[in-house]
């Protein structure tokens, strides 16, 4: 039987030292009605048969490496090094617990220290957390933290070109506090921030694919004595000013961009960071430095006290398991991209990008809408984006996102993303599979 | 293990290094406004085989499973099958985008929906959600379900949850999220919920209990039925926390006695890996009435097709997506690996293997309840004048070792919660033990020994006071 | 363990002592020997008004967090800057040196419902 390690001879050996006469013995406190109930299950397979069986499941998706590829949207198809997987498949990474003892963790310990640092340079924060489970539950827990030290100030001002499925998770997560969720449209700047704001938050850059002016958005949340939260492209930040730099107060960010999969969606990575001063407030793990008693440096998971083991009921978060792996995934991605690489991906994605653009916008009907963009952009289509993109997939040849699986009445507005994976051909494809269809 | 310091990523870089080989830039480029542009990128600049060694010599200063024997209690370190990473490494899930369409991704569908089914029967639930992405988070959604479900009924008084004082510490944290208060229960003085507190506590103020079984003593609670009724007989829910669930597999259904909504922790029972930290992926499960208000999307099966469906009254999304889908594909791998048959003889042997070490260990190192045990058991590590259960689970470091979970229930003190789980063998287990009471002896004898442990590590007890003092938390160049 | 014969106590272990118009509060030998090195206190705005039994601030370990009590009804007139950089000034010397708040009591007769230091000694070494 897979998995367990006893043979029959070790179990009777073992229950004779217990005492017990027989294993069903040892469910004695489970009452007889309630114990061994039925499993309406299959019987084991084999492995190969098991693979077998997921291989033939998995071949039923259609997947960035047959396509060309143009989708985003919270989920990414850019480049992983090699590097990545053969250091976070190792089974000491693997297979190791959270570091809560550190004598024999500071492999992992380690690692994440390196993260925060490579993570707080990146956004321009002076301290990142060990991470959160992806980007939109950063975000609602940063405005948690936000909103808890606001002093009592209720408002939070969402810009309403955030991810549709961020505001989803904003508005679950906030369902049982007094806080009020408002919208704004266009700059941060513009926002309305006033005394009863505990926070602004925007995109950087939004869901259309828009830049917004966040070193405005950021005077002008502080002039009205609010915190200013902005969740950003990570691949952006490799190549524009990051928005520590203009003001944030506290960032997130979806990580999955940096060296993990999309795998349909998870497990991804929450990136968390903030300035200094709140970083007590800060849900999750954060690893620090520390020395032991013959002076050695190494690594330990500390402030402790925010955490739910200690404070319960008091802490800031419930937060237990975080997205290690993910984490150190993206850790390995920073180390190997580095200065130079994640600069020349990021660059790519642009020129890429607005390459894509200026062709899909001489198609006659098509219009790109955004003004000032990196990698994703909003275009408006002759015909509906949807019918668009169900032609195009069957042909291998994935559009965008129509913006009307989220906002029904947007039908003729599609998402288009270029990343580095994308090469020339593929866009001439793209522009040409448009042209066509629209006809 | 490695015991040499290794130097930061940062204090191994160099101007000029590139790991990263980057295509050609293929099409005519736009310059970028001098206004947006950034002017300093501090990312450290390493040659690829600087960043393989770096990271592999890192990973060799780590305990992990497959390395060492984990016994931590609550956290079910089993081994985590390598026929799991296989399958998740499939390109036909990795390549996948959650957005691509229902008519794209019936492959990824249809896992998601098989494991939904499989965990559902295993817990005997009429519905569940697989987005919640850990167990705490799980928790989270649970609570919002009951919230929701007693607002829904125009019930706006019942504000507080009742949580057992051996619970762990996600669950009084969880109620604060979802903006409901707490109330301690005592436990008896045989380590179960005690019913005359738990009848004092109820009443029409009171949203729900949250109760661990087997609770964090190891123990099962044969009264869970018995607490079930009186708390829907006072109008509240009752949430089960699935952390124990190893010895519960093909063995009990708490869904049919009287649990209405409960997490399990995929990466706990069902075999996905730790990862350092996770990722871990929390299956919410919920009773008929309590289905419409799940968390989602899930997946419903539609005229043989797989199909994303938001729950009618759902309290929402918990993430963006679906779940941790990669470890799904690990934990569904695992499920069929198994079968029904094998479900149940892991929680035999989770148990057998659980009461067989508390056999060989409990003369010297107090069991607080001694009755049997399910899958892990508290003992008490303060063997001698000066000697506590931290110095214990450094020592069996030096014995190559990784301790058992320490100070955790809160109710029993110097605790020392030992899970062995069944991918052991009974030589490890014997092993085990005999460390545990040369240590025993150690404590009597030299009890220096103790005291300076671990010696064997490339660090030894870190100045945790110093590091909250002042922390420091990323590279400073 | 040391107690303040000038100072009167609250059953949550902080004390407080008259100084002038004005009365001095932090926590106790017990409970700072309870709680072990203590690594963070987080203190109020000065300004802030508070009742008695509200949270005025909170004391962090390594291994705990207590949340502090307000002795008696008051507004903040001074907080203990120097406990930012060196917490460990409650351990050594928490009714001096360690001091945590300073207050303007808006109810001052509460004084008399707290337990002087015989009494607190008393409840305390039950624990």
């Amino acid at each position: 039987m897979p998995f367990v390690a006893n043979s029959d001879a070790d179990r009777r050996a073992m229950l004779a030292r217990i005492g017990a006469s027989s294993m069903d013995e040892l469910f004695s406190d489970i009452p007889a009605k309630r114990r061994f109930p039925k499993l309406d299950l299959p019987e084991a397979l084999s492995e190969l048969e098991v693979m077998r069986e997921l291989e033939s499941m998995a071949a039923k998706n259609l997947t960035a490496s047959t396509c060309a590829w143009f989708l985003g949207a919270g989920a990414y198809n850019h480049f992983i090094p090699a590097v990545v997987p053969a250091i976070a498949s190792r089974g000491e990474f693997l297979t190791a617990y959270t570091p809560y003892q550190p004598e024999v963790s500071q492999g992992t310990l380690q690692a994440i220290f390196e993260y925060q640092s490579m993570a707080a340079k990146l956004l321009g924060m002076e301290v990142v957390n060990a991470s959160h489970y992806d980007g939109a539950t950063a975000l609602a827990e940063a405005l948690l933290m936000a909103y808890n030290a606001g002093g009592g100030r209720r408002k939070i001002l969402l810009s309403a070109d955030l991810h549709p499925e961020y505001k989803d998770v904003i508005r679950t997560y906030f369902e049982a506090f007094d806080a009020q969720l408002v919208e704004y449209s266009g700059e941060p700047a513009m926002a309305g921030a006033d005394a009863s704001t505990a926070c602004v938050v925007v995109a950087y850059p939004e869901f259309s694919g828009e830049i917004r002016d966040l070193r405005a958005g950021a005077d002008a949340a502080h002039a009205a004595g609010a915190l200013f939260v902005v969740h950003a492209d990570p691949i952006m930040c490799g190549l524009l000013k990051s928005p520590g730099e203009l003001g944030a107060d506290i960032v997130t960010a979806e990580g999955q961009s940096l060296g993990n999969s999309m795998n349909f969606g998870g497990p991804y990575l929450g990136m968390m960071g903030a300035v200094s001063k709140l970083v007590r407030k800060m849900p999750g793990r954060i690893v620090g430095e520390a020395k032991d008693a013959q002076g050695r440096k190494g690594y330990v998971l500390t402030l402790s006290a925010r955490e739910q083991h200690i404070r319960r009921e008091k802490a800031v978060s419930n937060i237990c398991s975080n997205q290690g792996l993910v984490m150190l995934q993206t850790c390995v991605y920073l180390a190997t991209m580095g200065k130079g690489g994640l600069n020349a991906v990021a660059e790519l994605c642009w020129n890429k990008a607005h390459y894509a653009a200026s062709r899909i916008a001489s198609i006659p009907g098509f219009r790109v809408e955004t003004k000032a963009f990196f990698k994703e952009f909003t275009v408006f289509t002759p015909i509906p984006a949807a019918e668009l993109a169900a032609k195009l997939s069957r042909r291998c040849v994935v559009p965008g996102l129509p913006l009307s699986r989220y906002y029904p009445e947007r039908t003729h507005e599609l998402l288009v993303c270029v990343t580095e994976m994308c090469t020339k051909g593929q866009i001439e494809l793209l522009v040409d599979s448009l042209t066509e269809a629209a006809k | 293990m490695n015991l040499k310091p290794e130097p930061l990523v940062y204090e191994l870089s160099s101007p000029g290094r590139l790991a990263a080989a980057l295509p050609v830039c293929d099409v005519p480029k736009t310059p970028v406004p001098a206004s947006l542009a950034r002017t300093e990128l501090e990312l450290p600049e390493l040659d690829e085989l600087s960043v393989v060694r770096h990271f592999t010599r890192l990973s060799q200063k780590n305990y992990s499973i497959d390395t060492h024997f984990y016994p931590l209690g609550s956290c079910t370190m089993k081994y985590n099958p390598k026929v799991n990473e296989q399958a998740a490494g499939l390109s036909g899930w990795r390549n996948t985008h959650p957005l691509i369409g229902d008519e794209f991704s019936q492959g990824a569908l249809e896992l998601v929906y098989k494991l939904q089914e499989s965990l559902r029967e295993i817990g005997g639930f009429a519905a569940a959600s697989l987005q919640p992405a850990a167990g705490a988070h799980g928790e989270l959604a649970g609570v919002f379900i009951m919230r929701a479900y007693h607002l829904s009924r125009g019930d706006t008084k019942r504000s507080k949850i009742l949580i057992p004082d051996s619970a762990h510490g996600t669950n009084p944290a969880t109620c604060t999220m979802a903006g409901l208060t707490t109330q301690a229960l005592a436990s008896d003085a045989d380590g179960k919920v005690d019913i005359a507190a738990l009848k004092a506590a109820l009443g029409d103020d009171v949203a729900g209990i949250m109760i661990t079984n087997p609770n964090t003593l190891g123990l099962f609670d044969p009264n869970i039925e018995e607490i079930g009724r009186l708390v829907h007989e006072a109008g509240g829910l009752v949430y089960g926390d699935g952390a124990n669930m190893n010895a519960l597999t093909g063995v009990f259904k708490p869904g049919e006695a009287g649990i209405d909504v409960m997490h399990f922790n995929l990466h706990k029972t069902f075999s996905t890996p730790h990862g350092g930290g996770g990722p871990g992926a929390g299956f919410v499960g919920v009773c008929e009435r309590l289905s419409e208000f799940l968390p989602g999307p899930i997946v419903a099966k539609r005229n043989g097709k797989y199909a994303l469906e938001m729950p009618k009254r759902s309290v929402g999304r918990m993430k963006s997506f679906y779940g941790n889908f990669g470890v799904l594909v690990r934990a569904y791998t695992y499920v069929l690996m198994l079968g029904a048959s094998g479900l149940r003889r892991l929680a035999e042997n989770a148990v057998l293997n659980a009461n067989y070490l508390k056999a060989l260990v409990e003369k010297t190192y107090k069991v607080k309840y001694p009755r049997r045990c399910m899958h892990e058991f508290v003992a008490m590590g303060d063997l001698a004048e000066g000697i506590h259960t931290l110095d214990v689970a450094k020592r069996l470091i030096d014995y190559g070792f990784h301790p058992p979970t320490i100070y955790f229930p809160l109710i029993v003190s110097e605790a020392l919660m030992i899970e062995p789980t069944e991918t052991e063998d009974k030589e490890t287990l014997d092993e085990f033990a005999e460390v545990l009471l040369k240590i025993a002896e150690e404590a009597r004898a030299n009890p220096e020994l103790l005291h300076a442990a671990p010696t064997s590590t490339p660090i030894g007890r870190l100045d945790e006071v110093g590091a909250a003092r002042n922390p420091v938390l990323c590279y400073r160049g | 363990m040391n107690v303040d014969k000038n100072a009167r106590y609250r059953i949550s272990h902080e004390y407080a002592r008259k100084d002038g118009a004005n009365v001095v509060a932090g926590i106790s030998d017990h409970a700072q020997d309870s709680l072990g090195d203590i690594v963070f206190v987080e203190l109020p705005s000065v300004g802030k008004t508070l009742k008695q039994g509200e949270a005025f601030g909170v004391v962090e370990s390594v291994k705990a967090a207590s949340d502090l009590y307000m002795p008696m009804s008051g507004t903040i007139v001074a907080v203990n800057e120097n406990l930012q950089g060196d917490p460990a000034l409650v351990n050594k010397d928490c009714y001096g040196s360690g001091w945590m708040i300073k207050f303007s009591p808006t109810n001052p007769s509460e004084w008399d419902g707290l337990m002087d230091a015989a009494a607190y000694e008393k409840e305390a070494g039950k624990e």
